[in-house]
């Protein structure tokens, strides 16, 4: 095999199909989340129909004004950003943004949250039944607002009953998003899979500051923000390997995914899949760049099919 | 709008800090309108991570390289070296490879013909209203307001004065024209052409102060505003700002990205609006 590696040019394509909890990709990349709007606002730069699946910006019951500007800020090959989580709401999202998003081809994620434990569940019953919607991912790195605004992901208690509660409530496939800002990932992964999740996404951002020193003032309005982009993919891929080896629902890697280099890093510890986040604001076509590239890889390295490369690593 | 993969056709200081570069950008020529911006980004370099985002100062074509060859299209941006990026930018020469995201977002309204123009431009600020200028100045009077803390601030004047444009300068120590803010000759020239319409940019406090004088006399304002932003196209939220009628149950925030980055004053909530500078080197 190794002989041959890289010398013989394959007339078959490698099939790059993945399924998660029932839903076919035909590729495993997707947006995270928040990078990608709701999906119009990248449609001049790139064929949403070749995404693996589309995930929208997470939606809460009610709209969401967000926080105050600056609300983003460069730092050494990352960004922070404490956007507050800003969206026009579920109602008109569904009445809105999900006509455009119903008429592609890729499936449809949306992802949403809530600030107590009701809001979480009743964003998820009026989904329940909107065409269009293949499957919800559900950020539980939100404030309970109830209970004194500890964030819902970084308990494991917490986070069981949230999404217990949610399961109740959704007969699609249900991805949770897990927050990194825990001591032990793995306890916070089996929590949501006992709870009944289908998979598990993760990383959302890593809390983050950083000072104007001239000015003396945190260089994001809200002080503290949540880091992402390239800085921070060597965590994110080793909480995803702890991730898959604690779990048995697949798991969608995210984390400073910008090359089909990294996302192959993430396939290879395990995830089914790979979620592309600050890299599309650096370059719109970053998805369909990485998606071109994971297929080359395979062909290169003579893999037929991309599911044979998930879980490869050798230690 | 679209993703080009380019080159630096030339990059040169202009003042001292504020460098001019040309860069080969096709169907520019054509669709750029006056007040729109560019995503700028250094080809397979990290850092800078994320795109800059700069002002189109103006648009047009370099003489081909052989006899029947199409003429190639350029803009030209102008900088201020300020930060990260621009330090990178100010070290690229001819040939270096970049990338584009544009044109973007929505430019100046051009206004009624015969119309009395006023620009203020503060630094920087001055580099959408010259294509705008190009554009007025076929059927409107155009005056321009240019001001700057030092004379290191007063760029391109003359290329104003080239295309017919009236110009006053003016900074704050006096080494250049009148001694003072640009706001002091807006007031006059108000006083003298109060049916004129005002088109500004420039730091947040110098368009704050126009707004002022131009909402306490019930004048026409469009301003170009800056604003940090990751994408330049309505995504990341980073860039918004407050629109009139903005409250938290009933968010209307606007994309300076997207709805602007130019803006007719009444769009938005002044009192509410960050007067912090966001200080990103000509960037919108």
């Amino acid at each position: 095999m190794a002989e041959t590696k890289g010398q013989t040019v394959k007339m078959t394509r490698p099939k790059m199909a993945v399924e998660i909890a029932g839903l076919q990709f035909k590729n495993p990349v997707m947006p995270a989340s928040g990078t990608f709007g709701y999906g119009e606002e990248y449609a001049p730069f790139l064929d949403l129909n070749r995404l693996g699946a589309i995930v929208t910006k997470g939606l809460s019951l009610n709209p969401k004004a967000g926080n105050a500007t600056p609300r983003i800020c460069e730092t050494v090959s990352g960004m922070l950003n404490a956007i507050g989580l800003q969206n026009v709401g579920i109602d008109a999202f569904i009445q809105h943004k999900m006509p455009f998003l119903e008429q592609l081809d890729s499936p449809v994620i949306v992802n949403f949250f809530g600030n107590t434990l009701e809001e979480y569940v009743e964003v998820a019953a009026r989904l329940e039944d909107v065409p269009g919607v293949a499957g919800l991912e559900m950020n539980i790195s939100c404030p309970n607002v109830k209970h004194g605004g500890i964030v819902f992901g970084t308990e494991a208690s917490a986070a069981h009953e949230v999404v217990s509660q949610v399961r109740k409530k959704t007969s699609k496939p249900l991805i949770v998003k897990l927050t990194p800002n825990v001591t032990n990932i793995q306890v916070t992964a089996k929590a949501v899979e006992d709870a009944g999740a289908d998979a598990i996404s993760l990383i959302n951002t890593l809390t983050g500051m950083a000072v104007d020193v001239k000015t003396r003032k945190p260089r994001i309005a809200n002080t503290i923000g949540g880091l992402s982009g390239p800085a921070i993919r060597p965590i994110a891929v080793r909480m995803v390997h702890q991730v898959v080896q604690a779990v048995k629902v697949p798991v969608i890697g995210i984390g400073g995914i910008s090359r089909a280099m990294d996302a192959l890093e993430f396939l290879i510890v395990g995830a089914k899949a790979v979620q592309v986040g600050t890299a599309n604001f650096v370059d719109p076509n970053a998805m369909a760049t990485i998606i071109d590239g994971l297929e080359e890889f395979c062909q290169y390295e003579g893999i037929e099919d991309i599911n044979d490369l998930i879980g490869t690593l050798e230690v | 709008m679209k993703n080009h993969k380019t080159i630096i056709l030339s990059n040169q200081e202009i003042s001292p800090g504020y460098y001019r570069m040309q860069i080969l950008a096709p169907e520019y020529n054509r669709l750029a309108k006056p007040g729109q911006f560019v995503m700028f980004r250094v080809q397979r370099s990290l850092p800078p991570l994320l795109r800059r985002p700069f002002g189109i100062f103006r648009a047009g074509y370099v003489a081909p390289d052989c006899d029947g060859m199409p003429p190639k299209e350029f803009i030209e941006l102008i900088y201020k070296v300020v930060g990260s990026g621009t330090e990178i930018m100010q070290e690229l020469h001819q040939g270096d490879r970049i990338e584009l995201l544009g044109p973007l977002g929505r430019g100046f309204d051009l206004g009624e013909p015969d119309e009395e123009k006023i620009l203020v431009g503060g630094g920087i600020g001055l580099v959408p209203l010259y294509m705008l200028a190009e554009k007025m100045v076929a059927n409107s009077n155009v005056r321009l307001l240019m001001g700057g803390r030092t004379r290191d601030d007063i760029i391109t004047v003359t290329e104003f004065e080239r295309l017919g444009v009236e110009t006053y300068v003016s900074t704050e120590d006096g080494s250049l024209g009148e001694e003072g803010l640009v706001t002091q000759v807006l007031e006059r020239k108000l006083d003298k052409y109060p049916n004129a319409s005002v088109y500004t940019c420039g730091p947040m406090p110098m368009i704050d102060a126009v707004q002022k004088i131009c909402a306490s006399r019930g004048t026409s304002l469009q301003v170009s505003l800056e604003a940090l932003m990751a994408c330049g196209v309505g995504a990341c939220l980073g860039c918004v700002v407050k629109g009139v009628g903005h409250s938290d149950e009933n968010p209307q925030y606007l994309c300076t990205c997207k709805h602007g980055p130019v803006f007719n004053a009444e769009e938005l909530d002044w009192s509410r609006l960050e007067k912090r500078d966001a200080d990103c080197g000509g960037c919108v």
